[in-house]
């Protein structure tokens, strides 16, 4: 009975330390927000201690690859949940654990392993959000040529091409009828002067007149 | 050689059918307005109320001016400049001034079509271009601009016109737009190359092809959420608006522009007609079809526009939803939108303060439906948020831009048709060059003249030509064209020219409308008109970044160069009917003061001479 006192004295002190360290609006700590129905849906899975537990796991992840330090999970620290899914967490040093590591490179670590702590979750920046750590946009890569010139060159070949086309056949056909009609030139100059001679009395302009000079020079 | 020159001469050019007759008149009237303007007047003016003061200006107005326009060019086989010369060689000045005004239009009309197939050319990405905001220079955020105003809007503004903040600014070229100007220009002249023969076979696709876009995006849209709440509020008739006048003037106009009358090019269609036609079941057909189809393509419109309010209003209480869920800590989708309101109600109660320091928006259907949009803004920003909300972007996005590509296109067609046969018919153009190659060299005048409208401050630029050239000259034409058939010409040979086409005299309306109604219609309307413009010194929207309110637009004034260039563009057509007819009047004085009479062009002295001497001497 007389061991288990300070044992008991022992663990509220540490506890009492520990609550200390991580509290909401800790000058070295970060807010969580997980939005699981909203990004999963019906797959959405429940959140648990278990996957509490994941979560510090992939933060001292994060903090061994940003450090190179040997973090553990008992260095990241947890508090404030809430039905939300949302809490509170601090890091602290693996070489003395009364001490916070520093907000900046606690924000690096995250940002550097953002990609690998969303995957773990099956979430995004959108859906688990670190609060005072926007996601860094990805860089849009320029596409080699921009799409709507490729859809403009097909259009305007194709119109191109009708162009000539028409334009060719209408010259053909022109080329045509410019030997037929002079093969026909006389057969013809006799209808015209025939037609020539009727001469219609309404206020409409008859065109039929306007051969005037070919029937003049015979 | 003989031969074949003077089947080219005699034999008029006509339609393979009349059905091509009927679908390129139909596709001349029904244009972009049928789609952007009559929507957004219907929506303002109280919904099914403003169908009224429409449908009486449709009979009244309308009907008459079209059956007009039709017969004449139909009796007397001419373009705009012969027929108004036909009957008083001092009218020629209306036919001059259709041209001009159809040659104006024309250069603004297809720069909104440039801009149509710049969407159309963007349409084929995923994700569509307009949907979300690029990212700025140093990758820290998202571009300032697109995040103030919306990515539609950014989309329009900056990355399709790179508009500058107002109209003294002209900024430079837009390589990008003189390219989809060229493409546009390319595609009219394409269809334009045998004359009506290219075209009549054009307008099978141009006019058929938007009513079938049309129903398939009311059959989609009508399957989304809030359509009907779109519909209803549109239909939903508010008869104390008949009271204000200003409704009546805009039902006027809608209809006469709508019907595409005054610019000269269903009088070019119709004179490729057969003489013995009847012209007045085509007017009736046309002009009720353009109706129709306004009508049609509002009830489209307005499901989607129903549902894009639905959609918005929905955002909005989300946006509320995630603010309180944040906030309280409450678990996730504790608070839907079936049960937000007694939540706000509880928590109002509970804890008010707290309520009141999350500054949540307040979230109205009826502020949602009543964003009401007309014109580009319509087409380019309302509509292509939209399909960015409805599943399968891409396609709806091609379809909605082929469709407003066609309806323009067959509208270019009556305009450009209005530009080239008074040429013509004046005989500007030697013989000797082909057709082709003058439609041609039009269509590349037009191109360069229409690079103004791609400059920076373009937009501007359309939307003066667009309220002032395609407004108060078109007035005085229509009333100078229908004063001159019902009184020039006389309404006893009008009714004769009918009598002979259609086989029956025209009825006591239409005789009522040509002498009285119709013109004084047009009177009224052209003064309300001017008069309702003069009281306010013209000002435009600018979409200015540095404006403190933005990305509201910022009304400025026009300066006074612009409102002189304004006035110009009014004056200019219609300066041609006093010009020409004091020209005529000058010369017929000289002309009588010398003896030697009228000179015909088409009557030579010798030729009869020669003739008479020819008829003694063959058997």
């Amino acid at each position: 009975m007389e061991d288990v006192v300070p044992l008991l004295l022992l663990l509220l002190c540490v506890s009492s330390a520990a609550a200390q360290l991580c509290a909401p609006d800790a000058s070295n700590g970060y807010k969580v927000r997980l939005s699981l129905l909203t990004a999963l849906g019906d797959e959405a899975y429940v959140w648990n201690d278990s996957e509490m537990f994941l979560f510090r796991a992939a933060m001292a992840f994060a903090m061994r690859t940003a450090d190179g330090q040997n973090y553990n999970v008992s260095n990241v620290l947890v508090c404030d949940e809430t039905p939300r899914v949302s809490f509170w967490f601090v890091v602290t040093s693996p070489l003395n654990s009364s001490l916070l590591v520093e907000r900046r490179q606690v924000e690096e670590a995250v940002r550097k392993s953002r990609n690998r702590i969303n995957s773990a979750f099956l979430l995004t920046d959108n859906t688990l959000e670190f609060l005072g750590i926007p996601p860094t946009l990805v860089a849009p890569t320029p596409p080699s040529s921009p799409p709507w010139l490729i859809v403009f060159g097909v259009v305007m070949g194709a119109v191109g091409a009708g162009i000539v086309l028409v334009l060719g056949t209408s010259v053909m056909q022109s080329r045509r009828e410019k030997k037929k009609a002079q093969t026909g030139f006389e057969e013809g100059e006799e209808e015209s002067r025939a037609e020539g001679n009727g001469a219609a009395s309404d206020s409409v302009y008859n065109l039929s007149f306007s051969d005037d000079d070919r029937l003049t020079q015979m | 050689m003989g031969k074949t020159k003077d089947s080219e001469v005699e034999e008029r050019a006509k339609w393979d059918n009349k059905l091509q007759y009927l679908l390129t008149c139909i596709g001349f009237a029904v244009g972009l307005g049928n789609i952007w303007r009559f929507p957004y007047l219907c929506q303002i003016y109280g919904g099914g109320a403003f169908l009224i003061p429409y449908l009486i200006a449709l009979v009244f107005e309308g009907l008459p001016l079209l059956y007009l326009e039709l017969a004449i060019g139909q009796r007397l086989r001419m373009g705009s400049i012969g027929v108004w010369n036909s009957i008083s060689p001092m009218l020629g000045g209306i036919g001059i001034a259709s041209m001009i005004v159809s040659f104006l239009v024309g250069i603004f009309y297809n720069t909104i079509l440039a801009w149509v197939l710049w969407y159309f050319f963007h349409s084929f990405q995923n994700p569509l271009p307009w949907s979300q905001c690029p990212v700025n220079a140093n990758l820290t955020g998202y571009n300032e601009e697109c995040v103030k105003s919306t990515p539609a809007n950014y989309f329009w503004y900056r990355e399709t016109l790179n508009i500058t903040p107002d109209i003294e600014t002209s900024g430079s070229l837009q390589w990008w737009l003189v390219i989809c100007l060229a493409s546009a220009w390319c595609v009219v002249y394409i269809c334009f190359i045998r004359g009506i023969k290219s075209i009549g076979k054009a307008v099978y696709v141009t006019t058929t092809f938007p009513y079938l876009v049309l129903t398939i995006f009311l059959i989609r849209a009508l399957t989304l959420p809030g359509s009907i709440d779109g519909l209803v509020y549109l239909f939903t008739p508010d008869w104390e608006i008949l009271k204000n006048p200003q409704v009546w003037l805009d039902a006027a106009t809608q209809i006469f522009f709508s019907l595409s009358v005054a610019f000269g090019g269903l009088i070019a269609f119709s004179s490729y007609n057969e003489e013995r036609n009847n012209c007045e079941r085509d007017a009736v057909v046309v002009g009720v079809i353009n109706s129709a189809t306004s009508l049609y393509a509002s009830i489209s419109i307005f499901a989607i526009m129903g549902f894009k309010a639905t959609n918005g209003f929905n955002s909005c209480r989300n946006e509320n939803i995630m603010s309180l869920t944040n906030h309280f800590e409450f678990s996730e989708q504790n608070i839907t939108l079936e049960n937000y309101n007694d939540w706000f109600e509880y928590l109002n109660r509970t804890s008010p303060d707290d309520l009141a320091s999350l500054n949540l928006k307040h979230c109205d259907l009826q502020t949602f439906l009543d964003q009401s949009a007309s014109g580009t803004g319509l087409a380019f920003i309302v509509i292509t948020e939209a399909v960015i909300e409805m599943p399968g972007s891409q396609i709806w996005a091609i379809l909605f831009f082929v469709m407003l590509f066609s309806l323009g296109l067959s509208s270019m067609f009556g305009t450009i048709e209005g530009v080239l046969m008074p040429i013509n018919d004046l005989k500007l153009v030697p013989k000797w060059i082909p057709s082709e190659v003058v439609t041609a060299i039009i269509c590349l005048i037009a191109f360069l003249t229409a690079l103004i409208f791609t400059l920076g401050s373009g937009n501007y630029w359309v939307e003066v030509f667009n309220g002032y050239v395609g407004s108060v000259p078109l007035l005085i034409i229509a009333f100078f064209e229908i004063t001159a058939v019902a009184y020039g010409r006389g309404m006893k040979t009008f009714s004769e020219d009918i009598y002979f086409m259609t086989g029956k005299r025209p009825s006591i309306f239409w005789k009522a409308c040509w002498m009285v109604i119709s013109p004084l219609m047009l009177l009224v309307v052209f003064v309300a008109y001017v008069a309702i413009q003069a009281q306010t010194h013209p000002s435009y929207p600018s979409w200015d970044p540095d404006y403190e309110l933005f990305p509201q637009t910022k009304m400025l004034k026009y300066p006074d160069w612009v409102f002189a260039i304004i006035i110009l563009l009014c004056v200019l057509p219609v300066i041609s009917i006093p010009v020409v007819a004091l020209y005529k009047l000058i010369c017929c004085s000289i002309k009588k003061s010398s003896a030697r009479g009228e000179l015909n062009p088409y009557c030579n002295d010798s030729f009869e001479v020669e003739t008479r001497e020819q008829k003694s001497q063959t058997p």
